[in-house]
């Protein structure tokens, strides 16, 4: 089954819906280890691609991605900006004119974006970033494929690894970001970055369950 | 929150207009991307220095454009990063053919923006060099965190290499002289009160009345300690003493002693402050040479200060003597 352009469209305007929802959640984990803004940079950034949408709705899917993460570069600011600029026109790219895509285009994009951030952040895993919950989305991912899993099982699996991950930077100590310089006090707070990453896969999975 | 605004939105935006109705004399502001150059802008055949950062540390950056120091800020929103699109426009309005100096506080967003900026710009046929301030002495340096951030000796780089460009040198000579800058400077910073971003509503941190955060950076982070509040004499000498071992600044040495309000703290406390540090320093036969004393690099209405000292040689302190003319720094003119 495919995922089709307009699924694409779908899921991106459901995670600016679940940013409004959490947008203080997120701000006031910032708060505990960084500079409380996430939520609201996230908001600012995510108001600014449901205004693009309409003018690029047509258009196909790589497009519409890249399209998502100038807007993001150029509205969210901070380090949140160029590195969620990077997970939308990385996957963008990969995608490329494509009107519709499967579990195996979503799997590559996904990738693409993992490793655009992780050379832009100079992050490893378990520095208590983004990283932590994109890594553990594409190893499930890929795991659940090679299980012959449907697009929505593959795609639980993908949400459900985020989540660990999201929950498994509480105790590590943060080792990139504003996070780092609180050195071990960092321990014991969840990464705001690895939260808005699991939303990410987390609205992906529910978007595409039919897919 | 307690705040003279309107909106919390517009916070940026109603700032930018009334510095361009202030001093239409000094600078120009541009909107959507928003930037401020200086209102000369492009001085041909001079290098152009450009810096930006989040708003909130005024008169730092925007206050400093002008003859004498930078050619153009760049104002994110509160405490954020500008983005690409807003240096890439400001690095070219500034270009006066001789090339283009970034002038970058070590945080991880403005890292990432000026160097995608950068690369757009070189794109474009600009020459850009960029510099990197990394100057706070309460992060330890690894490669386990994000490294030292940039705090006070940004306000003293951005005078000296402006001063620098305004004489004519060129811009290997400017980056030169800005990473030797880097390399003589060093501050540490506390925090008796905490920050609220307008766009957010709350506190930064939390800091109970009678205790203090030692280490702070300049965007309401917390810092490394946080301990008992002490009298000023002893405030100022834990920030002193990691910032004069760490270079470290010996007997003999010159330096400039800059006293730095976070934004809440008056200059009768400043004044306090820098009368221990000159008797802290003359013990260690450490001469202040040139002074700065005032809210220069703020973080809002955060209450607290900073002690950035920088080692100075004949040619530093001709720079630092020279003419400047901008909204938070004039005098020679």
């Amino acid at each position: 089954m495919a995922i089709t352009r307009d699924d694409v469209l779908n899921w991106i305007k459901s995670y600016a819906q679940a940013i409004e929802e959490n947008c203080e959640m997120l701000t006031d984990l910032d708060r505990e280890i960084g500079d409380a803004d996430h939520g609201a940079n996230m908001r600012r950034g995510f108001r600014a691609v449901l205004e693009k949408l309409p003018s690029v709705e047509d258009k196909d899917i790589g497009t519409i991605l890249k399209n998502v993460g100038m807007t993001l570069l150029s509205k969210v600011g901070g380090a949140a900006g160029p590195l969620y600029s990077t997970m939308f026109t990385k996957a963008g790219m990969t995608i490329g004119t494509k009107m519709e895509m499967d579990l195996n285009d979503w799997a590559q994009a996904l990738e693409a974006s993992t490793t655009g951030i992780a050379k832009l952040g100079k992050a490893l895993p378990n520095d208590k970033t983004m990283l932590d919950a994109l890594y553990p989305a594409l190893n499930a991912l890929s795991a659940a494929m090679g299980n012959g899993a449907s697009v929505g099982e593959a795609l639980q699996k993908s949400a459900d690894a985020a989540h660990e991950g999201m929950l498994a930077t509480i105790p590590l100590v943060a080792r990139k970001g504003r996070a780092s310089y609180l050195g071990e006090r960092s321990a014991g707070h969840q990464d705001p970055g690895a939260t808005s990453t699991y939303l990410l896969i987390k609205t992906a999975a529910e978007t595409w369950t039919d897919c | 929150m307690k705040k003279l605004i309107n909106k919390p939105e517009d916070v940026v935006k109603e700032e930018l207009k009334g510095i361009e109705l202030a001093h239409p004399d000094l600078v120009k502001v541009f909107y959507d991307p928003d930037f401020i150059v200086r209102a000369d802008a492009p001085v041909q055949g001079k290098v152009a220095l450009v810096s930006g950062g989040g708003s909130g540390h005024e008169p730092m950056h925007g206050g400093f454009v002008g003859k004498g120091m930078l050619d153009a800020a760049c104002p994110g929103a509160v405490f954020t990063s500008p983005t690409p699109d807003q240096m890439l426009e400001a690095t070219k309005a500034v270009d006066g053919g001789a090339g283009v100096l970034h002038i970058v506080k070590n945080y991880t967003g403005d890292v990432m923006n000026f160097e995608m900026a950068a690369d757009l710009a070189r794109d474009e046929g600009i020459e850009v060099e960029s510099v990197i301030v990394n100057d706070d002495v309460a992060v330890e340096d690894s490669t386990w965190t994000a490294g030292r951030r940039g705090v006070g000796l940004t306000v003293l780089m951005e005078k000296i290499v402006g001063a620098a460009a305004e004489e004519g040198r060129s811009l290997k000579e400017c980056a030169d002289l800005a990473r030797k800058v880097n390399g003589q400077g060093r501050s540490m910073g506390m925090a008796l009160t905490s920050c609220t971003v307008p766009h957010v509503g709350k506190p930064s941190f939390d800091l109970p009345e009678d205790e203090m955060e030692i280490g702070i950076g300049i965007h309401g982070e917390p810092g490394r300690h946080r301990i008992k509040l002490e009298p000023a004499d002893k405030i100022t000498e834990m920030l002193l003493e990691p910032v004069v071992e760490d270079l470290p600044y010996k007997e003999g040495d010159e330096v400039l002693l800059f006293v730095n309000s976070m934004g809440g703290t008056p200059l009768i406390e400043l004044y306090i402050v820098y009368r221990k540090a000159m008797e802290l320093l003359e013990a260690k036969g450490i001469k202040v040479v040139r002074n700065l004393i005032g809210p220069y690099i703020t973080s809002l209405e955060m209450a607290g200060m900073s002690i950035t000292l920088l080692k100075m040689d004949e040619d530093l302190k001709k720079l630092w003597d020279a003419p400047v003319k901008t909204a938070g720094m004039r005098w020679g003119i």
